[in-house]
């Protein structure tokens, strides 16, 4: 109904990668939320309809996961992990640092709708602990201090997309593993940048 | 991934071409491929016997022989292989480096596991927060189809195989296999009752599905091209091939290492990630993931790492992830941000789990603040036992899955060695380390 020609196409062919059209539901999510930002009834209701199921179902599932958003989450979602090893690296002061820069507890969204924090279980960067997501790109060894320089940062350039290396560059430390090259491909919202859900913005390169 | 003492299998690659460990051109100048073109030419049960041989053990922290796994696979076809990508327990994060830095090598394991089983379609789950993971696989992916080594007529034979990659949603839970069928088929990622439904038996769409964890499935281009009998001497008895350890918390030099197993906790800790941060001591180490029961120096730090003797020691090995504390940790609070982990990740299926680890959270945070009472020690050990009757290792089970007796762990581990910081607590109103 309401979704664009290019998500409509790509609906299409994530479906046909499935046995089952039921199997599309969580790619389908992802797609509705490029779409409005976050779940909306009427997206779940879009996806629903692709996938043969009820509203309700959809919804069923989409609550059970943390990444699908039954709210706005800004256009940042600045995700601390607190988990184990980024706690005795220092997590919690991370997070205090995040919360305080951002104005807005665990959880909320600050009044400009730019910036959402949420402390998260591990996000599997415990080798550069403490690790901390933006939109879900990663920055590994992060200080308290460079956690306030990054919600500023993100607060007066609102750049249009999110890139790990860019991130990891300006405001990270050490690192679970090198990385190896530099790549341009970021996020374009609060949901994982992934090719197939058309959820990452690349670089011009012309 | 720096040591130099022992040989590198998984790890080789990406250690010796940091630039473009990941791309096809640098894969295929590497040897690459050339496993999977041999596998074309050999039988199911030559495959599946090589691999039996072998000793592959799963790396997803069953410790279960991935040869036995596949042997148990039901005749009706289709048959699908699920490659679980979900890794998420704190302290892991040897996945996400053999994601991104060898995606071809993964893949090429892919399709020998599928030729071996006769899979025609495989799915990668990879967990929602690793987007650059999953899209430097669908990079390769992309390459190998475009190679001719996906797709239909694989390496120029008649037989088809498509591979596609599936996000995860942000649910520890997942990476249980059948809670990662449920998810994969567009369903709550709730575990299923085993029995009946073994994947092997009843998997993906009832089907018979193999489920096999990234760093398993890319041991096996390496199992093919050494042979049975070199890849079971790189290990240690038992534990054949290498082992990749995550190491963690208050060491200098945190990071994945790719070891043999038999090495003591003392060369792991002290030597390879190189000692205590700042001059500190060794307050104790959680040697298999955040579910492992917890190791203390004056009993373990010259023990073997072995699966056996870990289990033997009551704890267990598991994915590898160790995760090490120095004496300025409070271990109520270690305890308690290990039982909150499976408190939020709980899928609320089981009562005894969703109620009891949401409970001892709440008893460990009021402790670590100083709210404790006397019998809070005693408490956390009853509701324990609700989880896991008996309070043994392995642990039983009053749930469908691990998940629940999974934070007990900590707690036991509390009991066992640090009952008198926990008393601290309660008797000083406040944490005794400040």
């Amino acid at each position: 109904m309401s979704w664009s020609p290019e998500t409509v196409a790509r609906a299409e062919r994530i479906m046909q990668r499935y046995p089952e059209r039921r199997s599309a539901v969580m790619p389908l999510l992802y797609l509705s939320m490029l779409e409005d930002g976050y779940l909306t009834d009427d997206g779940m209701r879009e996806v629903a309809e692709w996938t043969g199921l009820t509203p309700v179902q959809v919804k069923s599932v989409a609550s059970f996961y943390g990444m699908f958003k039954l709210r706005y989450t800004g256009k940042y979602l600045v995700s601390v992990c607190t988990s184990i090893s980024c706690m005795l690296r220092g997590a919690d002061d991370v997070m205090a640092a995040v919360e305080d820069e951002a104005g807005v507890p665990h959880g909320e969204t600050d009044d400009d709708g730019v910036i959402a924090v949420e402390h998260v279980e591990c996000i599997g960067a415990c080798g550069g602990a403490p690790a901390v997501q933006v939109n879900y790109e990663l920055i590994e060894g992060i200080t308290p201090e460079q956690a306030r320089d990054l919600v500023r940062w993100l607060r007066e350039e609102q750049p249009d997309k999110i890139v790990a290396d860019d991130l990891q560059e300006r405001f990270g430390g050490t690192r679970s593993f090198d990385w190896a090259i530099r790549e341009t491909e970021g996020a374009v919202g609060p949901f994982p940048a992934f090719g197939p859900y058309g959820t990452v913005a690349e670089e011009d390169r012309s | 991934m720096t040591t130099t003492t022992y040989p590198q299998v998984l790890t080789r690659r990406m250690t010796e071409h940091p630039a473009d460990s990941h791309t096809l051109a640098r894969y295929e100048a590497t040897g690459g491929y050339q496993q999977a073109r041999a596998a074309m030419g050999m039988t199911r049960e030559q495959l599946v016997e090589t691999v039996k041989e072998s000793g592959l053990i799963g790396r997803g922290g069953a410790g279960f022989s991935a040869g036995m796994k596949w042997s148990f696979l039901a005749p009706p076809r289709p048959s699908y292989l699920v490659v679980n990508g979900d890794e998420s327990e704190p302290g892991t994060f040897k996945d996400r480096q053999l994601l991104e830095r060898d995606p071809h090598q993964m893949i090429e394991g892919i399709i020998i596991a599928s030729v071996a089983n006769e899979v025609h379609e495989a799915f990668i789950y990879i967990r929602g927060e690793y987007p650059k993971p999953a899209r430097r696989v669908q990079h390769a992916i992309d390459e190998a189809y475009a190679a001719g080594y996906l797709g239909d007529g694989i390496f120029g034979s008649d037989y088809q195989l498509d591979v596609t990659v599936h996000l995860g949603g942000g649910a520890y839970i997942c990476g249980e296999e059948t809670a990662l069928i449920n998810s994969l088929e567009g369903r709550r990622g709730e575990p299923r009752l085993k029995p009946p439904y073994f994947p092997a038996a009843k998997g993906l769409y009832m089907l018979p599905t193999i489920v096999n964890n990234v760093e398993t499935v890319s041991n096996l281009p390496h199992i093919l091209e050494m042979g049975a009998d070199a890849y079971k001497a790189l290990g240690h008895d038992k534990d054949t091939g290498t082992f990749l350890f995550s190491v963690s918390g208050h060491v200098k030099r945190p990071g994945n290492y790719e070891l043999p197993h038999g090495i003591t906790w003392r060369e792991l800790i002290f030597d390879i990630a190189g000692g205590m941060l700042d001059g500190r001591e060794l307050k104790a180490w959680i040697p298999g993931g955040a579910s492992a029961p917890w190791f203390v120096p004056e009993e373990h730090l010259d023990m073997p790492i072995t699966k056996d003797d870990c289990g033997q020691a009551g704890s267990m090995l598991g994915s590898g992830a160790v995760i090490v504390m120095d004496d300025s940790t409070c271990m109520v609070k270690a305890a308690e941000r290990v039982v909150r982990f499976f408190a939020h990740e709980s899928c609320g299926q089981c009562t005894p789990c969703r109620e009891g680890t949401t409970w001892m959270q709440q008893i460990l945070a009021r402790i670590e603040e100083g709210h404790g009472r006397a019998v809070d020690l005693d408490l956390l050990l009853d509701v324990s036992d609700n989880i896991s009757p008996g309070l043994a290792w392995p642990p039983k089970m009053t749930t469908i899955c691990p998940l629940g007796p999974s934070a007990v762990s900590p707690v036991t581990s509390l009991a066992k060695y640090f009952r008198e910081e926990v008393e601290a607590h309660v008797t000083e109103g406040r944490c005794p380390l400040g």
